[in-house]
């Protein structure tokens, strides 16, 4: 079972519960950190082990002395990573998406690919939690590719718990495509429910299950509830508004702890969503 | 000498554009024919990322040898240094005017780009 959760905007607690669904089920799961921009799951973890594999994508390097400066590695490439001015092509590595297009039409063989590092996946574990998180380089704009290796180490039989990037742009839908349901975590604010809006089209398009956590329950109103209901979107939990689950937060402790109710609050989310894929068969909306 | 100017519009009255990259317009201005011709710049303009190497690349098929504009990142920088073009930065006004400031030699090239790359580290 894959569980993404998700956002449309920042900040909304996504982290916050996956960390505290994961260590709350008291079973083996994994959670991997697709956020690999700034991945912090592991803040409050502390996954001991300390395994690193590198993630690179394809770039072009060009043997000077077999191009002949045609031109067709430039005319191919979408993104502008390779140009051809008349001389030996330029490449811009950071502009590259690892497609092969420039190595395969090149007719004199003089583009090769190589890997370029774009980030590191780090695996570690913290009691039942097998822990997994993708660090992306700095200075690397596309991370992609690097939440897709990550994604290589979901294993399709266990809890599989995803701590997406937030957004609805490509970053988001690479962590969150293939998962069997998405939660959205959202605030009852207007900046929650803009972007909650934009999130649950965002899935729909994708046709993945989806379901609401609202979080800080008790600031702002009642138009994500609302919405909810107006859109048919299961809200599957709610986290009150409580100073000692942000003073948790801020010291980079679980608010299962700081907070003992949750910790079954977010065995019954989890049961929720258990039932729904139940009732429901994987991949349909 | 075939000047390459960055313009808000395709006329000699418009202002010079102080982006590059996704310069709406490029004013290609003959020296020593007094001749120009607009060329549109607006796939770039529309471009997610690489617009400056793109545009780098069409004004090199342009036949451009100096770039008179305001700003010029990193990666346009380079390629254009590759094209054998040289780039004017810091240029303001209009087209016409940038184009007479060059011949009066008030408008000397630069020899590194002027500001820093839009979202990676060249």
């Amino acid at each position: 079972m894959i569980i993404a959760i998700a956002s449309g905007k920042g900040g909304t607690g996504k982290t916050t519960v996956a960390v505290n669904l994961a260590v709350a089920l008291e079973r083996p799961v994994r959670l991997l950190d697709c956020d690999v921009e700034e991945p912090n799951a592991h803040v409050f973890l502390a996954p001991g082990g300390d395994a690193c594999e590198s993630v690179g994508v394809p770039v072009p390097v060009v043997d000077e002395a077999r191009c002949t400066a045609c031109g067709a590695c430039a005319e191919i490439c979408q993104y502008n990573a390779i140009v051809s001015l008349k001389t030996k092509p330029l490449v811009f590595p950071e502009l590259c998406h690892g497609c092969g297009g420039c190595a395969l039409v090149c007719p004199e063989g003089a583009v090769t690919e190589e890997a370029h590092e774009v980030g590191v996946i780090e695996t570690g574990r913290a009691g039942p939690v097998a822990f997994v998180q993708g660090r992306l380089n700095v200075g690397e704009p596309m991370s992609p590719p690097l939440i897709r290796a990550v994604k290589r180490h979901v294993r399709p039989d266990a809890i599989n718990l995803l701590d997406c990037p937030p957004g609805t742009a490509c970053p988001m839908i690479a962590a969150v495509r293939g998962a069997d349901v998405v939660l959205l975590v959202t605030e009852p604010t207007p900046f929650g429910l803009h972007d909650l809006g934009l999130a649950v089209e965002t899935v729909r398009l994708l046709g993945l299950p989806l379901g609401v956590v609202v979080n800080r329950v008790g600031v702002g109103d009642d138009r994500v509830h609302r919405y909810c209901r107006a859109e048919g979107v299961p809200v599957l939990m709610e986290i009150p508004d409580d100073r000692r689950i942000a003073e948790a937060y801020s010291r980079g402790e679980l608010a299962i702890d700081a907070v003992p109710a949750l910790g079954p609050a977010f065995v019954r989310l989890f049961e929720a969503v258990a039932e729904r894929l139940g009732a429901q068969p994987a991949g349909e909306p | 000498m075939k000047l390459c100017i960055t313009a808000q519009g395709p006329t000699l009255d418009a202002a010079v554009d102080p982006r590059f990259g996704r310069a709406a317009t490029f004013v290609l201005f003959d020296t020593a024919t007094q001749e120009w011709h607009a060329v549109d710049n607006a796939p770039d303009l529309q471009a997610a990322a690489g617009a400056g190497v793109q545009s780098a690349q069409n004004v090199a098929n342009a036949g451009a040898e100096v770039v008179l504009t305001g700003h010029c990142g990193p990666k346009a920088f380079r390629a254009l240094s590759a094209a054998g073009i040289q780039v004017v930065t810091g240029v303001e006004g209009t087209v016409a005017e940038a184009a007479r400031r060059y011949m009066a030699g008030d408008l000397d090239p630069t020899d590194a780009p002027d500001v820093e790359g839009h979202w990676a580290q060249a």
